[in-house]
């Protein structure tokens, strides 16, 4: 009995520790007063102000933007790109993932300051290509990374018995290799996705005039204190993504349900 | 299949949007790069009216990191604000444009004091926009200010009240003056001494912080803190029991300057922009967002009595007449960075 009150609180303590410094973002957002520190009554003038900031609005377009374009594009390269390797074999399966491995594990501000002189020496115009270039090459390697493991847990049997059975190569990727593998590239996804909208030191050494992310819009603000209007937009974003992954779960529910009832079909 | 339909027909939306979203037509454009928080920005969209040109602004936090992007060549701007250690280092290696005044006849409301400064001796390179100063910003309630001395910041009665810079040029800033020297020293006598006098001093600090000691001030949860006037501005107008002082020793002083850098593609129009903002109408708006003391001599005879009677906002001449500009230490920085990092180290 004692040990079972003693993990609930165990779990309480670290869901506090986990989400106590946003609760706290999410309340001050709606304080009347610029303070961070004190409670002077409840307005939504952060909101207002907010939607009227045409630089806040500007990094948002731009934030949510570079971050869907590259985080799809990364996938369909990395997608690609993991069942290339997957089918390799011996040495040059083990020298393409080291390969893959060094941008993960290089710092970001040796990539950051890399891609910038690799643009100024090939004379590209900064601003939102090479930003969304830089966003592509970081992000690739984790879909990659992230797929990999779906790609060895799948049967090899299965991609031949397919084609056995007459499908086209391309069919049974689509049919087959793609459908299994999808956990993984929905991972790779949202963690390419997420990886963009946070990156700040890639960002910006390879922003342009007049294009920049919300990281360095907010970093910018740091001289001067930050805006409670920068709690109103994180609060936005936290509903946002919270909203999504209700959804993806309820989604995910509803596909593991849908397969238990195949299979107890199957059965009969 | 139809769901990659709908894939590849939200990326090409994207990038449609994106595009069309960058290429403006063909508009004259203004790159500009400022501190955050540092101007009206309704100002940059009744410029563009006016002229009929684009603005690109952005934003940055710390001159160190404009400077590297410039230095690489990756920004291209027309217009940059930033202080004056930063400015006079970028004219010494070449990376700031000569400024052709006659395109700028509102610099005659420029204050004197703020023209002839070191970083620009002539009066070539820049235009200055704001300036301010470091204080003490305390307590009127529990601190007695009356001597009017850095030595405020030793007392004793106030042990675990007092908020210091975690910046080395700052509070040495204040320790050397306190010993009645100047903040520019690289005499190492003189700095050990000012370094024994911190290490007196650290029992006594709450904590060492560059930002948010405005919010413990105005929380009434420390009595006294080291910090900028623009600081202080914005905290005595959210708690009427704060009040700043400048020392008599003297104290510092800095300037943002507005300049042109040599990668400018159109500097006639950059210069345009500068006399806009030095109008007086301009410079009291930006006053309303900013709170840093103005440079423009017409302007602060405009604004609000409750801001010219802000002692942090309105700084008296004899004050200014005391202070000195922080220079580039150059090599002997290092002086000042390992003593103090002793005394960050001490328990």
């Amino acid at each position: 009995m004692v040990k079972k009150y003693l993990s609930k609180i165990y779990m309480g303590i670290i869901f506090i520790f986990l989400y106590a410094p946003i609760i706290v973002l999410a309340v001050f957002s709606f304080n009347e007063s610029k303070s961070r520190g004190n409670w002077t009554g409840f307005s939504l003038k952060w909101y207002v102000e907010l939607f009227q900031d045409h630089d806040i609005r500007s990094a948002f377009y731009y934030t949510i933007s570079i971050a869907l374009i590259s985080a799809v594009i990364a996938t369909i390269l990395g997608t690609i790109a993991a069942i290339g390797i997957n089918s390799m074999n011996g040495r040059m399966k083990s020298v393409m993932l080291n390969v893959n491995y060094l941008p993960v594990v290089n710092p970001d501000i040796v990539t950051g300051i890399s891609l910038m002189i690799l643009y100024i020496s090939f004379n590209i115009d900064f601003g939102f290509k090479t930003m969304l270039l830089s966003h592509i090459v970081f992000n690739t390697p984790y879909v990659i990374l992230s797929i990999l493991p779906k790609l060895k847990q799948l049967d090899v049997n299965m991609t031949e018995a397919a084609m056995d059975l007459g499908a086209t190569p391309m069919y049974a990727l689509r049919k087959v290799i793609i459908p299994e593998i999808k956990p993984g590239i929905v991972t790779g996804f949202l963690m390419a996705f997420t990886l963009s909208v946070d990156d700040f030191i890639i960002s910006y050494f390879t922003k342009g005039e007049g294009v920049t992310n919300l990281s360095i819009v907010i970093y910018s603000m740091a001289r001067r204190g930050v805006r409670p209007t920068i709690n109103a937009l994180s609060t936005i974003m936290l509903t946002f993504v919270l909203l999504l992954m209700i959804l993806i779960n309820k989604r995910s529910n509803g596909v593991e349900k849908a397969k238990l009832k195949r299979k107890e079909v199957f059965k009969k | 299949m139809k769901r990659k339909l709908i894939l590849a027909a939200a990326i090409f939306i994207f990038i449609l949007v994106a595009t069309t979203g960058c290429s403006t037509e063909e508009k004259e454009t203004l790159n500009v790069l400022n501190y955050d928080i540092y101007i009206d920005k309704d100002l940059i969209s009744e410029f563009e009216k006016a002229n009929n040109v684009t603005i690109k602004y952005d934003t940055y936090s710390t001159p160190e990191e404009m400077y590297i992007k410039a230095k690489a060549g990756a920004s291209n701007y027309d217009l940059i604000i930033s202080s004056e250690y930063m400015i006079e280092r970028m004219i010494n290696e070449g990376m700031v444009n000569k400024l052709n005044f006659d395109n700028i006849p509102n610099y005659q409301y420029i204050g004197d004091d703020f023209k002839n400064q070191p970083y620009d001796p002539n009066n070539e390179y820049a235009v200055p926009y704001f300036w301010g100063t470091l204080g003490i910003l305390y307590n009127k309630t529990t601190v007695d200010a009356s001597s009017d001395s850095w030595a405020m910041l030793w007392d004793e009665n106030h042990s675990q009240r007092i908020i210091m810079m975690d910046s080395q040029r700052d509070s040495f800033g204040a320790a050397l003056k306190l010993l009645g020297y100047s903040m520019n020293t690289v005499n190492e006598k003189e700095l050990d001494e000012a370094k024994e006098l911190l290490l007196k001093q650290k029992p006594l600090v709450m904590a060492y912080i560059t930002d948010g000691a405005p919010d413990i001030m105005i929380n009434e949860e420390a009595d006294m803190a080291l910090v900028w006037s623009g600081e202080a501005v914005s905290a005595m107008s959210e708690n009427e029991n704060l009040d700043f002082v400048i020392p008599k020793e003297g104290s510092n002083i800095w300037i943002d300057a507005m300049f042109v850098p040599s990668t400018t593609k159109n500097q006639p129009l950059a210069e345009k922009f500068i006399d806009f903002l030095c109008t007086k109408e301009a410079t009291l708006r930006n006053i309303d967002e900013v709170w840093y003391s103005t440079v423009h001599t017409e302007a602060i005879k405009e604004v609000d009595e409750e801001l010219l009677n802000n002692s942090a906002f309105n700084i008296p001449k004899e004050d200014v007449a005391k202070m000195e500009m922080f220079r580039d230490p150059k090599e002997f920085i290092e002086l000042y960075s390992s003593r103090w990092t002793e005394i960050m180290a001490q328990k």
